[in-house]
């Protein structure tokens, strides 16, 4: 079922959804940006749709909804701890069929890798619900299509922008009752992109030949990735996060445990005790993040971890192309196993 | 006809007195440093047909056209109208008669990196705020150099000109967003002053110790670093080079905003004209504040100017240098 809406009309519902929800969705941070004079876009909460930037790419994802960069799992003192209380509304996220196909991953290695689900996760991820923005072009560094994440019917609404109106579908229920009895009926299915112009031949390999791993191909990674994490950071399936218990300082016997995203890529990622750690070139934790991304994931869950939303690609300051990697690896792998 | 030049007009209206007798040079100048490409077919015309058909560029960033007879200098500031025009008028600055070229050369070109429109350290436009104080200041007649750079790289050396203008930035820190990679403690411990530290596996700033560059910001991979989006300047005084006692400049207001920059250069012109040594042909700003003291300089400087809240003042500035009367440390041997 659809709905059209003026843009006034739309704006409205938000008046609406926002007793209930707080609604995360790409918002312009003006002046914010990395560079002097540019802004950041950046999913934060929105309380109207004008708020929303509809046409630009995120450079961070929305997996910040259900995964903070920073969460406190629970505050202690000398003999007791608590769970932080968690906000009274749900969450309302604005996002495109990536990066829902994206957030099944972090929920997969959340909820379904290992015999009991992340109770941090599931309290937070069960009160996020989804509107799908429609998606029918690419932006640059997209290749959603190759990895197969550029269809998904896992929302509760989806939503196309025109210049001058707003179609709306609802598939769940619970939200007709935000909808004015004024606002027309109509017909609406969204559509999906069906090509990007960056394609990706992802290998497909039930084992991966020995030789890539030790293959010349990551060498060049080594003195051109600097190790900054931005690759990690901006995308929308990387969940790898680290958990320390902070210790107050104006009170060492109370604190709080906390964990915060990590990256393969930074150092200290693989540090442990004894003063080991593992994968000291770059070049090595480009494999090992091109190998899960595409490889190890795949084996264990079915379905690659990747889905092509071109974020890596799109804030690499050394302008590293992970999509360009993969293809090199695809054709590496055919002359290593002919 | 023997050649009967008042050298001092030719000297005012850009042109200079060279070694070669009958032969002058044209200075053109380029706020910011910033010139369209289209302009090149006419200076290429001024050097070819007036000149030797060569074009310098210049320290401040704009070119001289040598070899030029004084008797063409009618006929070239005729042609160098667009030029006129398109960096000077067209941004604001008022020149009553644009037939006769320059107006003044005192007040020297205001030089500036290339700032944001393309470099990703730089904190600001330095092109807009070259033209914005160029429109302020020029023309004058009185001697004062201002270099524009958009981070304390200070690629444009403004440290060696009377007002170097700085382009800050405030960073500011998102505790939630900070994943403790310490890329900006880093990078701020080994190629700034070491303002950050890390702490419980988030970052802290000695507010003190920061000098505004901006690079944690561009380190950040979580945008847990965002600048404030108001721009501030740090405004150093007082540099220069010269024969009696070159010396880079002294931080005089830190965290100033654009008006107070602007404010704090136009005040610095009344402050000549109440204090210069009239006597002389010409006196540097920077000598002028020699004798008056740094404190006689501050008060008129600030004269009427609300400062912006973050600012901070210098209470005193001790400039170095180097002093040629000082040969304590040369060999007795003279040539």
């Amino acid at each position: 079922m659809g709905w059209k809406f003026t843009n006034t009309a739309f704006n409205d519902l938000f008046a609406g959804l926002t007793e209930d929800y707080i609604i995360l969705a790409p918002k312009r941070f003006v002046n914010r940006g990395r560079f002097s004079d540019t802004d950041l876009i950046r999913y934060d909460e929105v309380k109207k749709s004008d708020d929303i930037i509809w046409k630009e790419k995120s450079t961070f994802s929305p997996k910040e909804a259900v995964f903070p960069v920073t969460q406190t799992l629970f505050y202690f003192t000398e003999e007791a701890f608590r769970e932080p209380q968690p906000e009274e509304k749900q969450y309302l996220v604005f996002l495109r069929p990536c990066d829902i196909n994206g957030i099944r991953r972090p929920d997969t290695i959340n909820l379904k890798n290992g015999p009991e689900p992340d109770s941090y996760y599931a309290n937070l991820r069960k009160r996020v619900r989804f509107v799908m923005i429609e998606c029918t072009e690419s932006f640059d560094n997209c290749f959603c299509v190759s990895m197969k994440s550029n269809i998904t019917s896992d929302y509760d609404m989806a939503v196309r922008l025109t210049d001058d109106k707003v179609l709306l579908e609802i598939k769940n229920d619970d939200f007709l009752r935000y909808i004015r009895s004024d606002i027309p009926k109509i017909e609406f299915r969204p559509e999906f992109v069906l090509e990007n112009k960056i394609k990706v031949n992802v290998p497909e390999v039930d084992e991966m030949p020995a030789g890539v791993y030790e293959h010349e191909m990551w060498n060049e990674y080594k003195s051109r990735c600097i190790a900054c994490g931005r690759c990690n950071t901006t995308c929308v399936t990387c969940t790898c996060h680290t958990t320390n218990d902070i210790f107050y300082d104006d009170n060492s016997l109370a604190g709080e445990r906390r964990r915060t995203w990590a990256s393969c890529h930074v150092d200290g990622f693989t540090d442990m005790a004894g003063g080991i750690s593992f994968r000291k070139d770059n070049g090595s934790r480009m494999r090992f993040k091109v190998l899960h991304k595409i490889y190890d994931y795949r084996k264990r869950f079915g379905e690659h971890m990747c889905v092509g939303c071109g974020r890596c690609d799109d804030n690499c300051p050394e302008y590293i192309s992970y999509s360009g990697c993969i293809n090199t690896l695809n054709k590496v792998i055919r002359e290593t196993v002919s | 006809m023997t050649l009967d030049v008042n050298t001092k007009a030719v000297v005012k209206n850009a042109y200079r007195i060279t070694k070669h007798r009958g032969k002058t040079a044209l200075r053109i100048r380029i706020p910011g440093g910033y010139l369209k490409a289209k302009h090149f077919d006419l200076l290429k015309e001024i050097a070819e047909v007036y000149g030797d058909g060569i074009v310098h560029l210049t320290t401040r960033q704009g070119f001289e056209i040598s070899g030029i007879d004084y008797s063409s200098i009618p006929k070239v500031n005729s042609l160098i109208n667009p030029l006129l025009q398109d960096l000077e008028i067209d941004i604001g600055v008022i020149i009553k008669d644009t037939s006769n070229g320059y107006p003044s050369a005192g007040t020297r070109n205001i030089a500036a990196c290339i700032g944001n429109r393309v470099c990703p350290f730089a904190n600001y436009n330095t092109t807009a705020l070259a033209q914005r104080i160029e429109k302020e200041i020029y023309p004058n007649d009185y001697h004062v150099k201002v270099a524009l750079t958009g981070c304390p790289n200070d690629c444009i050396k403004s440290r060696m000109n009377d007002f170097g203008i700085v382009g800050m930035v405030e960073p500011q820190y998102d505790y939630q967003r900070c994943i403790g990679c310490e890329a900006c403690v880093k990078n701020c411990k080994s190629n700034v002053t070491g303002a950050l530290s890390l702490h419980k596996g988030k970052v802290k700033r000695d507010a003190r110790r920061c000098i505004g560059c901006g690079e944690c910001i561009l380190k950040c991979p979580t945008a847990a670093w965002t600048r404030n989006p108001v721009k501030f300047y740090d405004i150093l005084i007082m540099g220069r080079t010269g024969k009696k006692n070159p010396r880079i400049a002294e931080e005089f207001i830190q965290w100033a905003d654009e008006d107070v920059v602007i404010k704090v250069i136009k005040n610095t012109y009344r402050f000549i004209d109440e204090h210069i040594d009239k006597t002389l042909p010409k006196e540097h700003i920077g000598y002028i504040v020699d004798r008056t003291g740094y404190q006689v300089f501050r008060d008129k400087a600030l004269e009427d100017i609300k400062l912006n809240p973050e600012a901070r003042i210098a209470k005193n500035i001790q400039w170095g240098g180097f002093r040629y009367s000082s040969d304590v440390f040369m060999s007795d041997k003279l040539q």
